[in-house]
Order: C-alpha cells, then structure tokens, then sequence
C-alpha cells in the first residue's frame, strides 16, 4: 500500500515536473527573442554610455558623459519640453478618454460602434502622415488659417508653428487627436468589467451621474487609469514623430523632444554614440521612476 | 493529456522545420545574390531621381559602350536615410552592408572621412583628373589634401526674380543685378508696396542663407584651430542683421519646413529665391511661371571690402567606399563619365539642369543655349561664370552643429533677442559639442 502511494506520488510529481518542463519549454523562444533583440543591446548600450568618443574612435570615460548631460542647454530644453507636453497634455488626452467612454458605454446608445471606430481611428494612422498633415493643416497658408480668416477671427494667415507657444500647442493638440481614442479604448475595456448591478444599487440609492461617476466609475477604473497613466507618461516621454515632422523640434529648440535631439546628436552631427547613450539612459531613469512613483500613488493594492 | 503534448509536440516540430526549411531557403537566395554580383555590377547609393540617379543612369550607359556587361544597381537613399542607415553601418563596423559608391553631401564629406576613416577610398593617386575640378568644390571632399570624392552637382548661388513682378513695379534684372543687400532692401519694400510680393523667402529651420551671405563676403565661420568663430565675428553680424532687417520689413518671408518654402515661389507668393543653382529645379516645376523668370546674382555685403556677389550652396560628390571589391572598376566608371565624359554633363545638363563642376564640360555649346523658362537667358553660362569667382568656405566637421546653433540664434534674434548674446550661446552650443 505505502509503495503504491509513493509510486503514485512520485506518478503524479513527474507529471507536474512535465507540466512545468513544457511550459518554459514554450517560453523559451519569447525569452530567446527578447534575449538578443532587447536585453543584449541595452547592455551594450549601457556600456557605451561610460565610453566616448566620435564615430568609431571610443575610449573609455566612467560617468563623464552622465555629468555633461547637466551642462547640455539644449537637451536641458528637451527635458522641459517633454514635461511641458506631459503635464498639459495627458490629463487633458485622459479625462477626455473617459468622458468619451463613458458616453459609448451607454446602453442605449445608437450607432454605438461607429462612433467607436472614429475615434479610435486616428490611432491606426502612420505618426509621419499625421505629424504631416498637422503641419500643412497649421501653416500660415493652411487650413486653419484659412477658417479663421474666414470667419473673421483672424485678418492674416497667423504662423502658429513659428512661436514657441503656438508651436507646442499644436504638438499637444495633435497628441490628443492621435492619442485619445488609444486611451479611451482601454477604459471601455475597463467599464465592461464594471458589473451593471452596481449602477442599479446606486441609482436606487438616488445616486445621480455625477456621483456615480466620482464614486463607482473612476474607483472602480482605477487600475485602467493606473495603465493609461503609466502609458502615456512613457510615451510622452519618448515622444519623436511628432516632434521631427511636425515642428521639427522649432522655433530654435522650443519643442524639440528628449528623442528627437537623441536623434539629432547621434545621426546628423559628429556622432557621439556615448552621450547619445547615456542620455537615453536619463529617459530610461525618468520613465522607471514616474512609473515608480504613479504606482506607489496610484495603486493601494499591495 | 499525453495526446495533446505529443500533438503539440509535433506541431513545434514541424513549425521548426518549417523555419529550417525557409532558413536555407533564404541561405540560397543571399548566395545566388552574391554571384549574380559579378565583376560588372556595381552598388550605387544616390537619392533624387530626377537628378542624381538619372545622372548615374545616364553614366551607365555611356561605360556600358566600353563595358557591354557593365551594370549598376541603383538604390535611392533618402539623404535623410542615408545618415541613419550609414551611422548604423558604419559605427556597428559592418562595413560590408556599404554600397561601392555613394553620394555624399559635400558639408557632411568631412565628418564622415574625419569620423570614419576607413569609410571612404583615399582616390588622390587613382588617375582621376582632380586638377580639372575647381578648387572651392574639391575641398569639400578632400581631408589633409587627400581626395575621398568625385565631384558632381553645382551648388553656385544664384538670385532667381520673377522678371513680371519686377516689372509691375518698375523694375528690371539689371536692377537688381551686381547691388548690395541695402539697394536690395529698398527695391524689396519698393515691391512689397506696389505689388504686395515678398521678393524673398528661406525656411527657417536652418542658417544657410545667413552662411551663404557669409561666404560671398569671403567670410568663414571656424578658427584657425578649427574652434566656432561667431562672437567675434563681423561677417556673421553684418549677415544676421541683414535677416532680421530682411524679416522685419516683410521684404523675406521665412517657411516652416521645406515644402513650406519651395511653396512660397512655386505657388507664386514670393517673387524670387535666393539660394544653390540646384534650386532652380524646384522652381522650374511652376510650369505656369514659364518665361517669367530671370537668374542673376545675388546681392553683396554692404561696407566690406573683400565682399563678392557669388557664393554657393550644397552640392554633392561621389565615393567609393572601402567595401568596393571592385575599385579599379570604380574608379575607371567614375574617370571615365563625371570626370571625362563631355557627353553626359552633355545629356544631363538639358534634361535635368545638372550643372557640371568639371570645367572642360563647361565649354560644350550646350551651356550657351537660350533657356526659354527664363525668358531666353543663357542661364547655363551665366553660373558656370558665377562658379568660378565663388570664394572657398571652410564647412569643418562640425558644420551641422554650427547650422543648427545659428538657425536658433538667428530665430531667437529675429524674436527681439540681442545678437551678442544669441550668437554666444551659438557659440558655446557649438563648442560644448565640440569636447567630449
């Protein structure tokens, strides 16, 4: 009997043993890939941010090019170019999302998904065609001028991307149009998980929509608005598209991105690939630690 | 549970195999690629079609008559693309991903041989007849008076003016040809009152003009020991309070981005353009203008003794590459056709308005015909004249940082801000990029 059961035991172990055999079995090809196509270059990255050097002639210089970083006006300008768009620009892209989802959540809504694909079409066009097209549609001699000259508002065609604030207006006006259908479609996702009998309870507690909203929706998003958040901190600050096509980082400097001046050092210069390294590295330290920070505020789970 | 692992297992079997089988399969393909590129064929990285790879196209078929088997393969590379794909190439060391020859801007000729040094074939005793290309455009491509590049495309600056709008208020060619920038001004408000026409525009995303009108007055923007010249620099401030000046009475309008700025003169809300000769491309496209045009050149730097009426912009030169298995081959094509052939400069000047920079191509008779898009003029003649009294500009290594720094200088004094000052920060953006 004991030898039975041992057998047995040890049956039922192998098994389990094949069980977790096959599933990193499965994994290996995902791991392999992410292996030499992210881990490996971001090591050598790593490496060749404490080297320096133009072109091919590098030498080692420890953590010189992470202090030149600090006297370097121009990426100096990028950072708080990149913060300027994140701060105005992604609470606006957010509570705009969810005001949107809210509204194609309603059961009897019509046309419901219509509506949905466009608004979430704009995420399906190329960033080049867009940044493009948002920067004949802002030229002097462009569409919008066009409008408001005639409806009046204006006399001349106004140069909005000639002026260092018109220009980032319309990065983060182009942003939310590319960006919000993204968003939004996530907290649809999310209000799908949102049980309908709660609403019922609430509104039979006499709960209008606004106290529903504050009280269950956005509670009950919070992990949705936690990934969003996140997202589009990254993504802001990795901005690039936009920034080259659009603006293409003008008027002197005032909208250029972290990237879009990464960019410029590393392949239209004397190339540097040292400090272009290390200051991916400080965009890289930037995201991990707003990350960081929104979750430890935004996430009371643990 | 035992079948569907031996199911899957099979499955990623056969999935394996699959990619094996593709794998070789791809292996085959890369081999017959390699033998098909035999002894004849050439590599060629060039981009604008209408210009820079007809002219190859062209050149192919002249060597062809020599060489039945030659070949070339053309590959258009955005110039854009080309810095991305070349900066991965090269600083990766993977050098055998290179084409055999390529065109190479002649400001970023320097950095790349500086930067790179085995990128470029050392062509100086290769037979190549560099005597008989003018000094000002040679120098872009040669480092410690070694030769990395073929010269092609004429960059000599010339001053295009719409000849009806000049008329209209009272204007001719003649008046605006050999003046300094002040009658240009006063010619230019003229106009702008009587007919509303700016008589100029730049794209305000770099400092070329500023740095063309620099060049004219024989003017540099580096030290001698190669360290950013702007603070203290007379030429630069004279040439940057013209802009502002230019800018501020409406006299010049500034674009955007490119297509804003070829848009001002091809849609016809400029009257003229002042820039390289290869602009002249982008404004013949305004086939309705046709006849309305006139080239001169451009105007000078008021008060200054050594200024001159001609300079130039961009321009390009071919490379061989040190991936070239072939370099006899290539260095015989190049010999042979930019660099001997009367007849292609022949063939392409017509059709594509390239200009040569071989001087004995300038004595075919193609370059003295009438051109009917500016009224009859012999432009053709007219630049190749400019070209020689061009004075040389010094573009160094870091001309890009340089480009850059004075475009936000130049925007952030056209803003209001002091020209000592922005020129300043200019120079010590520049200098920061410098160290390491």
């Amino acid at each position: 009997m004991a030898l039975f059961l041992m057998i047995k035991g040890d049956v039922e172990m192998n098994l389990r043993m094949k069980q977790k055999l096959m599933g990193w079995l499965f994994l290996v090809p995902a791991v392999a890939l992410i292996i030499c196509l992210s881990l490996y270059p971001a090591i050598q990255a790593l490496l060749i941010s404490f080297k320096t050097g133009t072109g091919v002639n590098m030498h080692w210089n420890g953590f010189g090019n992470y202090l030149r970083i600090f006297e370097d006006k121009v990426f100096l300008q990028s950072i708080k170019n990149c913060f300027f768009y994140l701060i105005i620009q992604v609470p606006i892209m957010l509570i705009l999302g969810m005001i949107l989802a809210v509204l194609l959540n309603k059961p009897n809504l019509k046309f419901k998904g219509a509506f949905r694909t466009a608004i979430f079409l704009p995420c399906a066009t190329s960033l080049v065609a867009y940044a493009i097209i948002f920067r004949s549609l802002f030229a002097t001699e462009g569409f919008i001028n066009s409008v408001l000259i005639k409806i009046g508002i204006l006399e001349r065609g106004y140069n909005f991307l000639s002026e260092p604030t018109s220009a980032r207006i319309v990065i983060i006006i182009a942003l939310i149009w590319r960006w919000t259908g993204y968003n939004m479609v996530f907290y649809l996702a999310g209000l799908q998980n949102i049980e309908s009998s709660i609403y019922e309870a609430a509104r039979i507690d006499g709960a209008n929509i606004v106290q529903t909203f504050f009280k269950i929706t956005v509670p009950l998003l919070k992990p949705t608005i936690l990934l969003t958040v996140i997202m589009s901190t990254n993504g802001t600050l990795q901005l690039f598209d936009e920034s080259v096509n659009l603006t293409n980082g003008g008027p002197a400097n005032a909208s250029i991105t972290m990237s879009h001046y990464i960019f410029n050092k590393a392949f239209l210069g004397v190339p540097n690939f040292g400090y272009t390294s290390a200051m991916s590295f400080i965009i890289l330290i930037m995201v991990a630690t707003l990350a960081f920070l929104q979750m430890k505020v935004g996430d009371k789970r643990d | 549970m035992k079948k569907i692992i031996t199911f899957l297992l099979t499955m990623s079997m056969v999935f394996s195999l699959a990619a094996c089988g593709q794998g070789s399969g791809d292996n085959v393909e890369g081999k017959q690629g390699g033998e098909e590129k035999n002894e004849h064929t050439l590599t060629v990285w060039a981009w604008d079609k209408a210009f820079n790879i007809y002219a190859m196209e062209e050149a192919e078929k002249i060597y062809q008559k020599e060489d039945p088997d030659f070949k070339l393969n053309i590959v258009e590379v955005s110039w854009d693309d080309m810095q991305t794909q070349l900066g991965t190439i090269l600083s990766s060391g993977n050098y055998s991903e290179l084409p055999d020859i390529l065109l190479m801007q002649d400001f970023a000729y320097q950095k790349y041989v500086m930067t790179y040094p085995d990128f470029f074939t050392d062509l100086t005793e290769s037979g190549i007849p560099f005597s008989e290309f003018p000094e000002g455009k040679l120098g872009s491509s040669m480092v410690d008076g070694k030769n990395y590049g073929v010269p092609f495309d004429n960059g000599t600056e010339i001053a295009a003016y719409r000849t009806d709008i000049l008329k209209e208020a009272g204007y001719t060619l003649d008046d605006l040809t050999d003046i300094d920038w002040n009658e240009f001004l006063k010619i230019g408000k003229d106009v702008l009152d009587k007919t509303g026409y700016s008589l100029l525009s730049v794209p305000a995303t770099s400092s070329d003009f500023i740095l063309q009108i620099v060049q004219s007055a024989k003017g540099g923007i580096w030290n001698e020991d190669g360290s950013p010249n702007f603070v203290e620099n007379e030429l630069l401030k004279k040439s940057m309070s013209i802009y502002k000046e230019l800018l501020d009475t409406g006299v010049m309008t500034r674009g955007n981005s490119w297509d804003e700025y070829i848009a001002t003169f091809t849609s016809g809300k400029t009257a003229g353009v002042i820039n390289g000769c290869w602009i002249l491309a982008s404004v013949e496209t305004a086939k309705e203008q046709a006849g309305n045009w006139g080239v001169t050149n451009m105007p000078s730097l008021p008060d200054v003794q050594e200024a001159t009426h001609y300079s130039s912009q961009g321009g390009a030169s071919w490379g061989v590459t040190t991936n070239c298995k072939n370099q006899e081959l290539a260095v015989d094509f190049l010999k042979k056709t930019f660099a001997g052939s009367i007849e292609l400069y022949d063939t392409i000047l017509p059709s594509s308005g390239a200009l040569a920079t071989w001087s004995p191509a300038g004595e075919s008779k193609v370059y003295t015909e009438p051109q009917d898009f500016y009224g009859g003029e012999a432009i053709f003649e007219l630049i190749t004249d400019f070209a020689t009294k061009t004075p040389t500009f010094e573009t160094g290594v870091y001309y890009t940082e340089a480009n850059d720094a004075l475009a936000v200088a130049a925007t952030n004094i056209c803003s209001g801000g002091d020209v000592d000052q922005e020129l300043k920060t200019a120079q010590d953006t520049v200098s920061f990029n410098m160290g390491n």
